[in-house]
């Protein structure tokens, strides 16, 4: 009983009235997730812009303003850094409003490195069969051993071994996302592969290939948009994992540097001054997370379930 | 019929297996044996231009494993495939190959799965005609659409519109528009009208009648529903695991049917004239293709089965206008009988 | 013809509608539906998708997948209303007293168990036996469906048998309790012809053996054909045209009817083109005003688009069709017209 024969133009109206939205709508934790993620992003990307301070730089700062305690929680709080200031005077909100753009962007980056290499290989696999597909998935099978963070530390202290600690600092952005990446391309093949294999024997690819497309065309053009839905999910809920994985690593003191700090860094720096009572340094960092990862996971939930025609 | 000279369409002994196997590990750690599935089993059609070719039979008779022969969708076991005189299987440039992709299309079950949901309507119909270079521009192409939109009976303007806007009988148009936008001679129709309600399928036969008559179109027809191929077929096959029983032009099958199976066939074709004419089921059902019993696969559910019927295969042997593959017939143990159904004659 | 209805029908329906609740609305899909079956009577429900007909045989076996709903007109089986029964009471009304085939026999049987066992358990949950009883009577059950080999096979899994034989298992299984009635929802669309006529011709054996009425739910005319008394065609979620099967078959009133039967290919006379219903049967969205049939019709008139005709006399059946308005007294006869 899916009635779409209003053929009304504007892409605002076919938004609104889709069962997407529909069922968008009428879930109110999703909507909230929603509010909140979007509202942390935008938070986040507009730091430069918004943020009362720039922390990380060492001009701005004054070891006169440390360790001031938040305000509403202390008389010796001080407005100009609401969630008081680390050790060095650093501005504990605008820390958290540029670590948090930094793991955002680890986050989607090693997403789409992960997503590149699981649909590729993925898709090769699935349409290809045989040998080629036996080669991929043992691969994946022997990746799926080894816990992401180990492979993440093994590609880190490889890296670290073969470069200076000035130059790894320059690079260690694009050290993470590579090695979030690797570790879990392993869910999109799979996932890919399972789709291509029930849709390659669909009718449709068959005329295709009646037509004597070659099979990357095939794959490209037909397959890859019929199997989209299942990898925006496992993308979505995946968001969550990476920036847990890069805070992880990051307060493991593998990840980003104390110069360019994620969220988990922050995280790592409160963690050492945890002890003297300065817990607003690590909580506020940690909470921010939390909160971040928990509106994404609950987005990702949702968006399965939608996308789901069993469960509709 | 077959007496024009060359035919269009010439399959000879056409074969192919799958395998079925285990995977190797398993195979070798359980001591199986290879296991392969002879969906065709050597079969020989010729197909005179302008004609309709059904094949019918039930399923697992490797009817559909031909459809998908013949359009090059797999490579055949043994056997050779000629489209007007040209090997498919022999060795051309991507030109040539193209070239005679163009000529042929094919036309499947399932209209459900025959378009790919994310393309509008357009661009599905419009795919051949880029795939093989047709159009000279974009509004050449779109008059294309539009005039192959309308010669199914449907609005031009449906093209902008996907494939879920549509019902079962329409999306089968939208799949026969697209099938003839390479401009093609020969249509392998595989099972086209199964998957639809009875007077939608009337439209979309008279559809393919029409169509045939206007572009001398060559239809090779796949069904399982015999009233459906006694409507539209010039000549009849009958199937029975992998191998061709009979073939006869269509009014001479259905009237003097000589294969014992043709005849089970005819007699479970329900009887809407209310003659009173009862079925008479045969029992048993079709065998494993991975076992086939031997000599004539068929002699196990057959009355007329002898100790020759079970070691030696048939040959198909010439019988007024077409072959059936019968020791019984041949020896002549079998009498062949009249039927008539028409009751408003 | 036989079975006529000189007494009580086994089963009465009046009036039944069965809603959808959507987002968009509520959608009517089987709309002011009356019928009966009178014991040991076989009615076949014959209509294109969507026309409503499985969703009535599973409103009357009370198994409306929801958001389904049955939401007005009565159901009555040998007087007694069943429509709004509890779950659990009508479950065991299922079993005892309606017995239920489906298209797929996989779905009615469980792969974990082997079909003795779901024999002796239907059997023992409705009839006071002994479990060896119930064995004895299961293999009796397998026998009269014709599994050769009754007594080894009874031990087998549903997935050792080939699909015409798990059918017969399913129908043993609805013979269980020798129910009054069977509803078969499409019981041989997924067999091969060569099957379909043994389970046809079982179906027909068992019915006049047994007495047992049949509802037998197709989209296959040819099945109705041979196995029905009478026949009720559906369209757009209301009935069309009722009547005995050969009068229904050979001079259908209902110009939907008369179409559809000119429009199935059939051994008589090979014509050059069947005949055919343009358009298709409307959406449950768009189901227009005055007869659902008015879009395709070549016999409409004013009345035909604003008032919707109920089922009225016409020659040996009845139909909804305003032609047979007055008491089918001077009902065109429709052969002529739609040929010319």
């Amino acid at each position: 009983m899916t009635d779409r024969s209003t053929s009304q133009p504007g892409w605002l109206h076919k938004v609104t009235d889709s069962d997407i939205w529909w069922s968008f709508k009428s879930s109110s934790l999703t909507v909230i997730a929603a509010i909140g993620t979007i509202l942390i992003v935008v938070l986040a990307f507009l730091s430069p812009v918004l943020a009362p301070h720039t922390p990380f730089d060492p001009a701005t700062l004054s070891l006169s303003d440390g360790l001031k305690p938040p305000v509403l929680l202390s008389p010796d709080g001080d407005w100009a850094f609401p969630l008081g200031t680390d050790d060095q005077g650093r501005d504990i909100l605008s820390s958290i409003m540029y670590g948090t753009r930094l793991s955002l962007i680890v986050g989607f980056a090693s997403v789409v490195v992960a997503m590149a290499i699981g649909i590729a290989l993925g898709l090769l696999s699935g349409y290809f069969g045989g040998a080629v597909d036996a080669l991929i998935m043992r691969i994946a099978d022997v990746q799926l051993t080894f816990p992401a963070i180990l492979v993440a530390l093994l590609i880190d202290g490889i890296v670290r071994s073969v470069i200076s600690v000035q130059r790894h600092d320059e690079i260690a952005v694009f050290v993470i996302v590579g090695a979030i990446g690797l570790s879990f391309w392993v869910q999109y093949a799979r996932t890919v592969r399972g789709s291509v294999m029930v849709e390659k024997n669909k009718e449709y690819v068959q005329a295709a290939r009646v037509i004597g497309l070659s099979p990357l065309l095939i794959m490209v053009r037909h397959v890859l948009p019929n199997v989209t839905g299942p990898v925006l999910v496992i993308a979505t809920i995946n968001l969550g994992l990476a920036i847990i994985t890069e805070a992880t690593l990051s307060f493991l003191g593998v990840g980003l540097p104390s110069t360019e700090p994620s969220l988990g860094t922050l995280i790592r720096l409160g963690n050492d001054v945890l002890q003297s009572g300065d817990w607003w340094i690590t909580v506020f960092p940690a909470a921010t997370l939390a909160a971040l990862v928990l509106a994404v996971n609950l987005l990702g939930d949702w968006l399965r379930d939608a996308l789901n025609p069993k469960l509709r | 019929m077959p007496d024009g000279g060359a035919d269009f369409v010439r399959i000879e002994g056409l074969k192919r297996h799958f395998d079925v196997s285990a995977p190797w590990l398993v195979r070798k750690l359980e001591g199986r044996p290879r296991q392969v599935v002879q969906a065709v089993d050597g079969i020989d059609i010729e197909i005179a231009k302008g004609e309709t070719f059904s094949l019918v039979g039930e399923s697992g008779c490797g009817k559909s494993t031909v459809a998908r022969l013949v359009v090059g969708l797999y490579p055949p076991t043994a056997g050779r495939i000629e489209i007007d005189g040209n090997d498919m299987a022999g060795r051309r440039s991507r030109t040539d190959m193209a070239a005679l992709r163009r000529r042929m299309q094919m036309i499947f079950q399932d209209p459900f799965a025959s378009l790919n949901p994310r393309w509008r309507v357009f661009d599905i119909i419009a795919e051949p005609i880029r795939a093989f270079g047709l159009s000279t521009g974009k509004a050449d192409l779109e008059a294309r659409v539009a005039a192959l939109l309308r010669q199914v009976k449907l609005n031009p303007a449906d093209g902008r519109k996907y494939p879920h806007e549509f019902s079962g009988g329409q999306r089968q148009r939208i799949s026969i528009a697209r099938a003839l936008a390479s401009e093609p001679e020969f249509l392998v129709c595989d099972e086209p009208t199964s998957a639809l309600d009875v007077s939608v399928q009337a439209q979309i036969l008279n559809l393919m009648v029409d169509l045939q008559r206007r572009l001398q179109l060559t239809y090779l027809f796949i069904s399982h529903n015999l009233a459906v191929v006694y409507h539209i077929s010039t000549r009849v096959g009958v199937m029975y695991l992998g191998r061709l029983v009979e073939v006869a032009p269509t009014d001479t099958l259905f009237r003097r049917p000589k294969h014992p199976y043709t005849r089970m066939l005819l007699d479970t074709i329900p009887d809407l004239e209310m003659t009173g004419r009862q079925r008479s089921p045969v029992g048993g059902e079709v065998p494993s293709p991975i076992n086939p019993p031997s000599g004539c696969t068929f002699h196990p559910r057959c009355p007329f089965a002898n100790d020759r019927c079970k070691t030696e295969r048939p040959k198909a042997l010439p019988i007024e206008g077409g072959t059936v593959a019968c020791h019984a017939i041949e020896e002549g143990r079998l009498p062949i009988e009249d039927r008539t159904y028409a009751l408003n004659t | 013809m036989a079975a006529a209805s000189n007494n009580q029908p086994l089963l009465e329906v009046r009036n039944l509608r069965v809603e959808f609740p959507t987002r968009r609305g509520t959608l009517l899909a089987v709309d002011d539906v009356s019928f009966d079956i009178a014991p040991g009577e076989v009615l076949g429900v014959v209509g294109e998708s969507g026309a409503g007909k499985s969703l009535t045989g599973n409103a009357i076996i009370g198994l409306l997948e929801p958001p389904g709903r049955v939401a007005g007109g009565e159901i009555r089986l040998e007087g007694r209303r069943i429509d709004n029964l509890p779950y659990e009471q009508m479950r065991k009304i299922r079993g005892a007293r309606i017995g239920a085939i489906f298209q797929d026999p996989l779905t009615s049987l469980n792969p974990l168990y082997s079909v003795g066992r779901q024999l002796v358990e239907t059997i023992q949950t409705h009839k006071p036996l002994s479990a060896a009883q119930a064995r004895t009577r299961a293999i009796d059950l397998l026998k009269e469906v014709g599994i050769p080999g009754a007594e080894m096979r009874i031990d087998h899994y549903p997935h050792q048998f080939s699909g015409g034989m798990r059918q017969r298992v399913v129908i043993a299984l609805a013979l269980c309790a020798d129910p009054r009635l069977i509803v078969a929802d499409e019981p041989t669309t997924a067999l091969d012809v060569s099957i379909q006529a043994q389970i046809i011709a079982l179906l027909k054996r068992l019915c006049r053996e047994h007495g047992t009425a049949v509802m037998l739910v197709t989209h296959d005319m040819g099945v109705i054909a041979e196995t029905a008394d009478r026949v009720a065609v559906m369209y757009a979620g209301r009935v069309a045209e009722i009547g005995p099967v050969r009068d229904v078959v050979k001079h259908a009133r209902h110009p939907y009817t008369k179409g559809l039967m000119g429009s199935i290919p059939s051994l008589g006379v090979r014509t050059d083109r069947l005949t055919q219903i343009d358009g298709a049967m409307p959406r449950l969205t768009e189901i227009p005003s005055g007869c659902a049939f008015n879009p395709r019709c070549t016999f409409k008139g004013q009345r035909c688009l604003v008032e919707r005709p109920n089922l009225m006399p016409a020659g040996d059946t009845r139909a909804a069709c305003w032609l047979h308005d007055r008491g089918g007294v001077g009902a065109p006869i429709l052969k002529e017209t739609v040929d010319a």
